[in-house]
């Protein structure tokens, strides 16, 4: 099948996400380097605020959604073995995207949206911040749109089959990602866009956090899901193996997409706008979710188990030794799984009803989700584009071995930053702080702690730049003389399903069972500020 | 008639419930799961149970439930409240002889700027913001909350520890952020009663 067509598309989106990383990156350094207060002619809180701000949304935004969309369309065009539906609309979708991207990048580095990327109402930034933040999450729902579109066509034209898995896990995405957006959309239109016009004179705060509770959560899984599709269907083929269980998969997957919707008040743990029952109702949710993250733990572990032992491993932990550690993917699996374990550890913590109190808004949660989000997720967007990069570009991989110690150094890196960053939270530094100016001894504690995080993240700044250097090193090199052949392989399950009950197959009955729990989850906390006598707020600068 | 109609379509409805709840047991039934993957499944199942136990335990029947006291306030006129006007701030007895903390949080700072309360003591502290979202911790104890404009932040808690802690503020208020905090003094509870009423006996000499 000639998918050009497809790969241009894929490269594109990822292009863009990758550019956002790296802009990121630099950006991150500076921020550790300004915060520690080590060269005092840096400090400045306008610039470093500006910077955090963009960073987030770099991150979690940009690097995130592009990643998703252009691994998707690529994902459903090869396990479908189907072009992409409507050429057309998939590239007006990355545009759009991309418009609002940059339309959003304006004020952010100018300075006129330091609010952070969880917006702060009644804090106001500029309205192109906005606009630009809604045109890019527009441009998602285009993908959910043609993904969910993929999947119904593949299932009229293969009655009774089962979708299969990588396909499966995009649109359990798809849908998660429009759920996931309604939160923070609503939001925007109806908050932050009218109060930054004039339209209305005040929000309220409270709403406000709630409607972004609804999204801040499952967005994490948003970015996590492409890190777990590539352990359930690229790892045990790479590392020589099949799958452990297809059905598990599945079933970690449909549960997480329900899971993880309505229990976003774990962010809302010390807030005074919602009461003690709504949170604890989302935090029993919360430990739920933690389930198909332990079930996928077990299923990729035992993968490799098999994949070792098909490749001589003996006895109990000899299987482990014999895994192929030069494998870019295995190795990423490894590392990614070892720090899903500590970050997951840390997240049982942040879940825990009042415990949590310990930890909030400090320096802990930013350690927390740096480990998780670009420790486990992004270290598999890694191996992800150097197993695709080559398919893509029809060009050998520059340099394993540069990719390799890219990895290694991203996962050294990443213990060293965030390490000291756990520690400074529960000596109870503040997280969005940028310089330390309490004339109070326990900031002499702090000290050392931020000094390692300098050397933690200039290691990953360099990894980060020998991932780009060896992605556009392969790009840019002369076309081989034999014809490229490798083509994209997906792990075969030890029993291959014939046949799936339809609840496996399909998410009509997901969906039902979602709207149902986001009902009695938000129904009555988002309801409750039409009732009591609530007062708004004026919009403020910063 | 009707009645009887209503009846026979709640049956139906029910049975239709039943029809299918039996038939997704059914399905669920039918996949195949290894067994050590139901092990590990039952074990995972076990340990979020026991999490979720304890919190719910501690949270019904020892009362350990992080703040959220849902209750309205007009940030926007607090000096014309009579309970947060600036003469009403700061550590007060109320009719109970309890101790309550009423503070104002302001981009850049907490008001009154310096408070003293004694330790082992149940303190419930009231803290509103005046202008936008701000977040309030003592650093190494439980007095830690979000001060959302428009809403009271009720929090009871108790010092096991004297010292001089900082106030700090934890949530992004804007530029000066890094510049908001503030100081209390956790003193020594028989040192505390001592001061206070020195400082009640004061009071009522200058009142003479």
């Amino acid at each position: 099948m000639n998918d050009a067509a497809e790969r241009k598309l894929a490269l594109s989106h990822l292009w863009v996400a990758f550019i956002a990383f790296i802009v990121a990156c630099f950006m991150g350094e500076y921020q550790v380097l300004e915060r520690s207060g080590l060269i005092p002619a840096l400090d400045s809180p306008t610039v470093y605020f500006a910077s955090v701000s963009t960073h987030g949304v770099l991150m979690g935004f940009v690097l995130t959604t592009f990643f998703i969309m252009g691994f998707g369309y690529y994902t459903a065009t090869t396990s479908l073995k189907v072009p992409v539906w409507n050429n057309t609309l998939a590239w007006s979708g990355f545009w759009i995207s991309l418009l609002g991207t940059v339309m959003a990048a304006i004020p952010l580095l100018t300075g006129n949206a330091s609010v952070l990327y969880t917006f702060y109402l009644p804090i106001q930034a500029h309205v192109a911040f906005y606009f630009g933040a809604t045109l890019l999450i527009v441009g998602s729902w285009i993908w959910c749109g043609i993904m969910v579109v993929m999947f119904k066509q593949w299932k009229q034209a293969n009655p009774k089959q089962p979708v299969p898995l990588a396909m499966f896990a995009t649109t359990a995405n798809a849908l998660l990602w429009l759920w996931t957006s309604a939160g923070v959309a609503v939001e925007v239109l109806f908050q932050a866009i009218p109060l930054a016009l004039g339209w209305i004179d005040t929000v309220d705060a409270g709403l406000a956090r709630t409607l972004f509770a609804w999204t801040l959560h499952p967005i994490v899984y948003f970015w996590l899901i492409p890190a777990y599709t590539a352990f359930y269907v690229f790892v045990p083929k790479q590392a020589g193996g099949f799958l452990f269980s297809d059905e598990a998969a599945r079933g970690a997957f449909i549960v997480l997409a329900v899971f993880s919707l309505p229990i976003g008040f774990h962010h809302l743990y010390m807030d005074p706008e919602q009461a003690k029952g709504w949170k604890l109702l989302h935090g029993i949710g919360t430990f739920v979710v933690s389930i198909p993250t332990l079930v996928t733990g077990f299923t990729v572990i035992a993968s490799l188990e098999i994949a070792g032992r098909l490749r001589g491993g003996k006895g109990l932990f000899g299987w482990i030794g014999s895994l192929p550690w030069s494998n870019s993917m295995v190795l990423s699996a490894i590392l990614s799984l070892l720090m899903l374990i500590l970050g997951g550890f840390g997240g049982i913590i942040n879940a825990s009803y009042a415990m949590n109190a310990m930890i909030h808004n400090t320096a802990w949660v930013p350690g927390h989700f740096h480990l998780i989000f670009a420790g486990t997720t992004v270290i598999m967007y890694f191996a992800i584009a150097y197993y695709l990069w080559p398919m893509l570009v029809q060009k050998p991989l520059f340099s394993n071995s540069m990719a390799l110690i890219q990895l290694w150094t991203w996962f050294i890196g990443m213990g060293i930053l965030t390490t000291p960053w756990h520690v400074l939270g529960l000596l109870g530094q503040p997280r969005r702080i940028s310089s330390v100016v309490y004339n109070t001894l326990l900031t002499l504690a702090w000290k050392p702690y931020e000094l390692a995080m300098i050397f933690g993240g200039l290691i990953l700044l360099g990894s980060a730049c020998l991932f780009i250097y060896n992605l556009a090193k392969t790009q840019l090199n002369p076309a081989p003389t034999e014809a490229f052949t490798q083509q994209i392989e997906y792990a075969e399950s030890i029993h291959p399903v014939k046949e799936l009950p339809e609840y496996l197959n399909d998410f009509k009955l997901w969906n039902r069972v979602i709207a149902v729990l986001m009902l009695i989850s938000f129904g009555v906390p988002i309801l409750q500020f039409f009732f009591m006598n609530t007062f708004g707020s004026p919009g403020w600068g910063y | 008639m009707q009645i009887e109609a209503i009846i026979q379509k709640c049956h139906d409805s029910i049975g239709s419930c039943v029809d299918f709840i039996r038939d997704f047991c059914i399905q669920l039934r039918s996949i195949h799961l290894d067994h050590l993957e139901k092990k590990w499944i039952s074990i995972a199942l076990l340990v979020v149970a026991l999490l979720v136990a304890i919190i719910t335990i501690d949270a019904f029947f020892h009362g350990v439930n992080p703040p959220s006291k849902v209750e309205t306030i007009d940030s926007a006129k607090l000096h014309l409240s009579k309970e947060f006007a600036e003469s009403n701030l700061g550590v007060q007895l109320d009719a109970n002889g309890d101790i309550v903390v009423r503070m104002v949080a302001g981009r850049y700072s907490f008001f009154p700027k310096h408070i003293a309360v004694p330790a082992e003591t149940k303190i419930t502290f009231r803290w509103v913001s005046m202008d936008v979202l701000h977040g309030v911790h003592i650093p190494m104890t439980n007095m830690s909350t979000m001060i959302v404009p428009g809403y009271v932040a009720e929090i009871t808690t108790s010092f096991p520890k004297p010292g001089e802690y900082p106030v700090l503020c934890n949530e992004y208020c804007g530029l000066g952020h890094n510049h908001m905090w503030s100081n209390i003094s956790v003193i020594a509870k028989e040192d505390w009663i001592a001061s206070s009423s020195i400082a009640a006996a004061k009071k009522e000499s200058n009142n003479e």
